[in-house]
This record gives structure tokens, sequence and C-alpha cells, in this order.
């Protein structure tokens, strides 16, 4: 009977999205991908993908016809890091689900498990143009009996901005982990013990994959990190998944090289204030860096060399960058704003929506389904106005995985119920 | 219409009035030794200028003069002058940030420099921000390359009452008085909400409540007027004055309108009470700071005469700031009250041109139009105007200071960069042309000195 009823709704659904077909035509299409810019050109959406794109295409019979002339289409944006759905409000209002202290899990704790696809800052981000983010575990320092979070801060996944059940679009992309100063109050005070954590667990999960059938046996001694834990960083060993280490001294960084090398593990830089001084060289070890465009202040002496120019640098060398600055869970949308930043410091307009767009992607290994408007694709789209890096242009509509999302969230209702400041009654009667 | 007339009029007495609060600042401790830059009589030409009186010229003339705005018009010419061309670029008053924390909060932000919140007791009036100030902060330099001439560096928001601001003029000095802004009046921090009671309330001490909060600045403030009764029957001959007390000499300075009250408060309702409560006392709020939900009281703002500086999009961060909105400014501006971009970051602060740029373009799409030269207003004229030097900045009009930003192009764009920044007359920063530019001690040796950070 259940199984009944299911398969029904299935073929209704299946029949729903088959009906609706969507061009959009006349626009400015950055595609991102191997067709570059395309003039007055058409997008056809079915079945919640990019079905076509091509200029001076026409639009298939039957087709719901978007008019996008002089406007620019871009492929949705994607935020590189951050804890949206895992925190509602940031500081002492609730939970914050991005991070745990305990002697549970370290490595193997995954964030997905606590998304919330109805946060209040979804909708909020998702009508600027945000389609895909990634959610990351973040270390919440010390709780109240003194217990410190992980170097491991944990698994970090994929998730869409849309409305669907399938809000996660990918687990376990990445492995996050805390080096230099920031690891340093984890480890025991010294940015050389973050190191040693760090290679005393993945030479345990050495040893547990050669020998971990002995363990399970009783035959082997036992290791300090748990077996979940364990086997969560044989996927950081066979490079499956990156290590995603927030780290920003150049010293540091070399450091992370060399143990990428050692190990053979792949691995992603958060931060990076000193990574430029080193392009050349994360650039042949095919590290990406999720940077800061405005962060150029020595926020620390981890950062005396930030610097302006870090992305235009590290993209000449042929470092993939993305975007991640300032307030990433709540603000994420203001990720085209950090993008035109850059390129006003030399980094060129394409390689920036590159950066906010498919570079993410690639780095998160989800290039095969979002990041640029190639058929094929699930169809995250945004219809601007102009320049979407520009401050003034505001996405006109989103379309995540097909699905045109309604232009609404918390913050426009507020605006909406204040925007009249002639009404005299009260705001909770403004309806 | 010959706009060069119409700037000229006033300059007279604003120099007066200028020239009489240094004479009494000097008397002061911890004057003003602010001696600006060498300047050259220079002419900018052919600009878009943005005078932030409100209006819009086109291919329009500076000339600057003795380290004030002496013209603004189209064709000027003058002897001897150094021509700045500026066509395809635009012109605007010196960006005025009204809450910073540079060299309180200096970079690098470790523990030994944290010295702007003087977590000690809920009212320290007593305090002044600028014996926290270290003038080799970094981040004095990346704001100017923003455009920044001018700031009130404030101590932070831990207490009702956390004590003195002071207005400063972006040329990094060796001490603080050298970058004191000459005749600005003080401020005072207040700050509503969650931080005072949350400091306090987890020490199990008043305030824990934000009742608490309220009876705490009411405390205060009856002790001040106590301390000015005293004080002013003292000298009419009745009694002896009160033991001198740093703290209600702060206070009283707010009661007597030379101290400008700077009030962090985030919640429209709050934000209500606490102009009933200046109301009570016979004070004037200058301006709300953080004024997340300023939108829902605009009228009262105006009423008030009070000013809201407001970020453009921050929002979340903790509950009190849940109900930002991008449009907030543009609402408080069209409900007729004094709209202020603010900073509050080392980071913003370098770019106050874009945060006000996101809100033109969300009001524009609920058809609230703000032109570019109404929109400048909110990052120079509104917060002099707030910071009591609107009489002598904040605006391109001769008489001023010549504190002058070319930018190169619209301010209002992601791709907008200040090229030259002049204070008081004198080139402070050149975008084109490092050798211009201040590098602070702490800067040396780093990327920082070779224009990296810039």
């Amino acid at each position: 009977m259940k199984n009944l009823s299911l398969a029904l709704l299935v073929l209704i659904l299946a029949g729903i999205a088959h009906a609706e077909t969507t061009a959009i035509v006349g626009a400015t299409v950055h595609t991102v991908g191997p067709r570059g810019t395309l003039e007055n050109a058409t997008v056809v959406i079915a079945d919640g993908r990019i079905v076509a794109v091509g200029d001076n295409m026409k639009a298939p019979d039957g087709a719901t016809v978007i008019d996008a002339a002089g406007k620019i289409v871009t492929p949705g944006l994607f935020s590189p890091i951050g804890q949206l759905g895992l925190v509602e409000v940031g500081f002492s209002a609730g939970p914050d689900d991005s991070g745990q202290i305990g002697d549970q899990f370290t490595a193997s704790f995954d964030v997905a498990d606590a998304f919330n696809r109805r946060s209040t800052l979804i909708a909020i981000n998702r009508i600027e143009g945000v389609t895909r983010a990634l959610i990351s575990p973040s270390p919440v320092g010390m709780d109240d009996s003194g217990n410190l979070s992980h170097v491991f801060s944990g698994l970090a996944s994929v998730v869409n901005l849309g409305d669907g059940m399938a809000s996660i679009d990918r687990r376990a992309v990445a492995m996050v982990i805390n080096l230099g100063e920031s690891g340093v109050d984890y480890a025991g005070g010294s940015r050389a013990a973050v190191l040693m954590i760090v290679r005393q667990a993945l030479d345990e999960a050495q040893d547990y994959r050669d020998h971990g059938d002995a363990h399970e046996r009783g035959q082997h001694s036992d290791y300090k990190y748990s077996v979940a834990d364990l086997e969560a960083l044989q996927r950081v060993l066979s490079g499956d998944v990156p290590l995603l280490a927030d780290v920003n001294r150049a010293a540091d960084i070399e450091q992370l090289i060399s143990l990428a090398h050692e190990y053979g593990v792949r691995a992603i830089i958060a931060g990076g204030a000193e990574a430029w001084m080193l392009a050349d060289h994360l650039a042949a070890a095919n590290i990406p860096v999720i940077l800061a465009p405005t962060a150029n202040l020595p926020s620390s002496f981890d950062s005396l060399n930030a610097s302006m120019k870090s992305a235009a640098i590290l993209s000449q060398a042929g470092v993939k960058i993305a975007f991640a600055d300032g307030e990433v869970t709540h603000n994420p949308r203001n990720i085209t704003q950090w993008a035109g930043i850059a390129t006003a410091e030399g980094l060129p307009w394409d390689d920036a929506l590159r950066a906010i767009t498919l570079s993410p992607a690639e780095i998160y290994g989800v290039a095969d389904r979002v990041g640029s408007i190639e058929a094929g694709k699930d169809a995250d789209i945004v219809i601007w106005p102009g320049d979407p890096l520009e401050l003034t242009n505001y996405a006109e509509q989103v379309f995540i995985k097909g699905e045109s999302v309604e232009m609404v969230s918390r913050q426009t209702l507020l605006r909406d119920r204040y925007l009249d400041t002639d009404d005299k009654r009260p705001p909770a009667y403004r309806n | 219409m010959n706009k060069n007339l119409v700037v000229i009029t006033t300059a007279v007495v604003f120099l007066s009035a200028c020239e009489q609060d240094s004479g009494d600042d000097a008397a002061q401790p911890f004057a003003s030794r602010y001696a600006g830059l060498d300047s050259k009589t220079t002419l900018i030409t052919g600009a878009t200028v943005l005078t932030g009186t409100g209006e819009r010229l086109e291919n329009a003339d500076i000339l600057m003069a003795d380290g004030k705005i002496a013209n603004v018009g189209v064709g000027l010419a003058a002897e001897g002058a150094d021509i700045v061309d500026a066509s395809g670029k635009w012109v605007t008053p010196g960006v005025i940030d009204v809450h910073s924390h540079l060299g309180v909060y200096p970079s690098p932000g470790t523990e030994s420099h944290s010295d702007g919140n003087e977590i000690t007791a809920p009212v320290t009036a007593q305090v002044w921000a600028e014996h926290s100030v270290w003038p080799h902060d970094p981040g004095f330099v990346t704001a100017l390359a923003g455009g920044v001439t001018s700031m009130q560096i404030l101590p932070g928001s831990a207490n009702l009452i956390g004590g003195r601001g002071v207005t400063l003029k972006n040329v990094p000095g060796r001490n603080v008085m050298d970058m004191k802004f000459p005749g600005a009046p003080h401020g005072m921090k207040m700050a509503c909400g969650e931080n005072p009671k949350r400091v306090y309330g987890s020490q199990g001490q008043a305030p824990g409540t934000r009742m608490g909060n309220v009876a705490g600045y009411r405390e205060a403030w009856i002790a001040a007027a106590e301390y000015r009764d005293q004080m002013e029957a003292a000298e009419s001959g009745q009694g002896e004055p009160p033991t001198r007390d740093l703290k209600l000499e702060t206070l009283v300075g707010v009661l007597n309108g030379e101290i400008l009250v700077h009030n962090h408060c985030y919640r429209g309702d709050e934000m209500s009470i606490m102009i009933d409560i200046a109301k009570e006392f016979g004070y004037k709020i200058s301006a709300f700071h953080h004024a997340v939900e300023a939108y829902k009281i605009g009228d009262l703002l105006a009423e008030s005469d009070t000013c809201a500086a407001m970020w453009a999009d921050w929002w979340g961060f903790k509950m009190e700031a849940y109900d930002g909105i991008r449009e907030n400014a543009a609402i408080v501006d069209k409900a007729g009250a004094c709209a202020i971009i603010h900073s509050d970051s080392e980071i913003s602060i370098q770019r106050l041109n874009q945060e006000t740029a996101k809100v033109m373009g969300a009001a524009a799409r609920v058809g609230i139009d703000i032109p570019p030269e109404h929109a400048i207003q909110w990052i120079t004229k509104n917060p002099a105007k707030s910071l009591g030097i609107e009489d002598v900045v904040g605006t391109l009009e001769s008489g001023k200071m010549a504190d002058v930003v070319v930018w190169n192009g619209t301010p209002f764009s992601v791709y907008a960069q200040a090229e030259q920044v002049y204070i008081d007359g004198a080139l402070a920063y050149d975008r084109n042309d490092p050798s211009v530019n201040p590098v602070t001690d702490f800067s040396l040796g780093t990327a920082a000195a070779t224009g990296g950070a810039q």
C-alpha cells in the first residue's frame, strides 16, 4: 500500500516536472563553461536540468518563455564555506549546531545531519543568487567544563538552497582542520603540536587501514582515535576527501604543502592571508585557496603580509580560488561584492565570476552537476539587471534545480511592513 | 546659475568659530596638536562633483588653498596652483566614519592591544578613548586608502556608559593629540541591550536585564544632575563645590550640551526608551549606532533630531540584530531623519561608499530613489552633523576644511577606488604614487609597506 501510493506520487511529480519547460531568452549568458559568454542567448530548462543553451536559439514549443532581453544570466552562486542552516542567530540565542566538543567524535563529526533547509537565512541568501553552499563544521572553543574543540572539526557537505527535500547534494566533501593559530588553542598552545596531532591522526589512520582487522580481533593495541574517526580519515588518505585547512601564515602553509605531499592527501586552504607568497608552490601542488578579498590588515601575526592583490596573484599563478569573506553564514549573498573587489584589484572579471560559481563546485567535486550553464547540469540560474558584481544590481529571478524561487524572505516581509512611513497602524496590524 | 556664489557666504563665520574653539581647547589637557601635512594651492579640474550639500556638479573644479576649500564651480582658474586633471573622475568630500575602534582595537588584534572596553564597572564615563589610541594601527592607513579623512574613535559597548569618544583627522601622528580634530566636541558612548546586561549579569552584578540597564542609566543621570546643581550653586556663592569627579564631569558635559551622546542601540523599542530617558534628564542623543531597527521608528528619530548610524546589511549575529534589512537607511531617510552609514570595522571602514551603494540598490527595488548626490551625505555631511563638526567639514563649501577625495569613477560602484585623498588641502594618499602614502611603524617590513595591503 505504502509503496503503491509512493510510486503514484513519484509518477505524478514526474509528470508535472516533465510538462514544464522554461526558456529564458534574449539575455547575455555567462555560461562559465566552455562556451564562454553568449549574446542574445536562450537557456532551456526542464526536469530541473539545463536542457540546452545557445545563441539565437528558438524557445521550444510550449515552453514558458521568460523574456530576459537586456539582462545578464549567470550560474547560481556558490558559497564555499560557512554555517548556513546550522545556526540561526549567532550569539546567545539558541544552539549553534556547527561545532561540538567532547571525546566521542572529531574527524568523523558530520554537520549535515543538523542542516535546516527552512532556516530564515536560506531564503534571505537564495533570493540574492546564492544557490549552493558548503556547510562546514567550526570549532566552538571551550565548554563550561574546560573541554576544548578539536584540531579536526569534522566533515563538510554541499547543500542547495532550494525548497525541496533533497537539500543535501553531497556529504563529506571535505574535512575541516584548524592549522596554525586557529588550531593552537586546541593543541596545547603550540602550532607545532597542531601538526603533531594531524600527523598522529593520519599515522593512526594508516595503521588502521593496514591492521584494522587485527584490531577488530583484539590482536592490536588500542587506537587513540575512535573507529568512526579512523574510518572518516580513510577517505582523506585515499584522496577522496580533501583536508580543508584554516590557515593563514606562509610558514604554516609550507607545512601543509609538505604534509599533503608526505601523506599523498589533497588539501584546500581556507583563509590563506599569506598564500599569495607561495602562489607558484600552491599551483604546483594543486591546492586551491578560499580567500577573503578584503582581508588586507595584519589581524594577527599570522597575516602580517595580507594583501588586496591576493586573488589576482593566486589566480594568475594558476591557483584555483573561491571567496569567503566577512560574515559567511548570514551574508554569503555578499559574495558578488567580494568578487567585484577582487576585480578592482586586478583579477579579470571572468575569473571573478568563475571564483563564485564553477571553481567552488570543482573544489568540492560537484562540478558535474553545478557551477556553469551547460546542458545536463542542474538548472541553477540567476537573472540580473546588469553586471552581477555591481553593488546596485540585485538578482531579479533565481532558479534552483529548475525551480523558480519565490523572491520573498523574512527580510522582504519586514521591509514591506515598514516601507510606508505614513502608515500609523501598529505594525502587527499591517499585513 | 553661479554655483560659486552659493558656497562662499558662511565661510568667515565658520572659521572664526573654529579658531575660538581651538583656543578653548588649548587650555585643556590632551588638546589637539594637529598640524596637518604641508599643503599647496591645488585646483582639481573637470570632475563630477558631489558637494555633500545635495548637489551634483558636472565638469566642475575645486580650488583648495591654505588647507581650505576656496571655491567650487565650473571653469575656475587659479594662478600658481597645482592642477589635478580629474576629468572622468568623481570628487566628494572626505568620508567620515562616526563609529570606529581604530587604535583602541588595532591590528594586530592581540590581547595586549585590546584597549577599547573598560569592563570594570557598568558606568565608566571617566575614561576617554583617546587615551587608548595607538597611532601606529595600520588600519588608519587602509581607511585612508578608502577615502576616510575623519573618524570618531569610540570605547566599546560592554558598559551602559563606556566613556568619551574622540574625533580624529586621519593623519597618523606620534600620539593621539597630533591626530585630534581641532575643535571637535567629545562624544560619549552609551550602550543598550544585550552587551551590558550580558557582561555584568554573567558576573552576578547589575545590570542583568534590559530593565536593569535603564535603571543604571537613570541612576547615573541623577548623580550627574546633583553634581551639576552643587557646582552651579557653588558658583553662585551657595555652598562648597563638590570634589572633582571625572565620571560626573563627563556626564555633566552631556547635560550641558558640550559632549554629544553616541548610543549603541539596535532595537526600535529600546531606542524609543532611550529617547524618553534623554527627555527626562534634558540631554540630546546625537546618534544611535548599529540602529538595525531604525526603519521601525524613523518618525521618532526625525522628531528628536537624532541620527541613525547603520550598516548596510549586517544582521543576525545576535538576537537584537535579527531584524536587519538592507533598506534600513533608505527608509530612515525617507522618514525625514538623518541617516548615516558607519563601519564599526577596520575592514568595512575602507569602503563605506560601497556599503552605501548596496542600500541604494536595495532601495531602488522598492521605488525609493537615492541619487548619488544625496547618498554621499550618509557618509560625509550627516556623520559630520552627528559629531558636531558640520560647520567646518563634511561638504565641499568654501571655507570648510579641504578634505577631498578623487575617485576613479562613481564612488557607488564595487570597482570604485579612491585615487587621491586630500586632508586639509594636503595630498595624504595617492593610489598611483606609493611614495606619497603613509606606512605606520608596525607595517615596516611587511607587504603593507610596499603597497601590498592597500
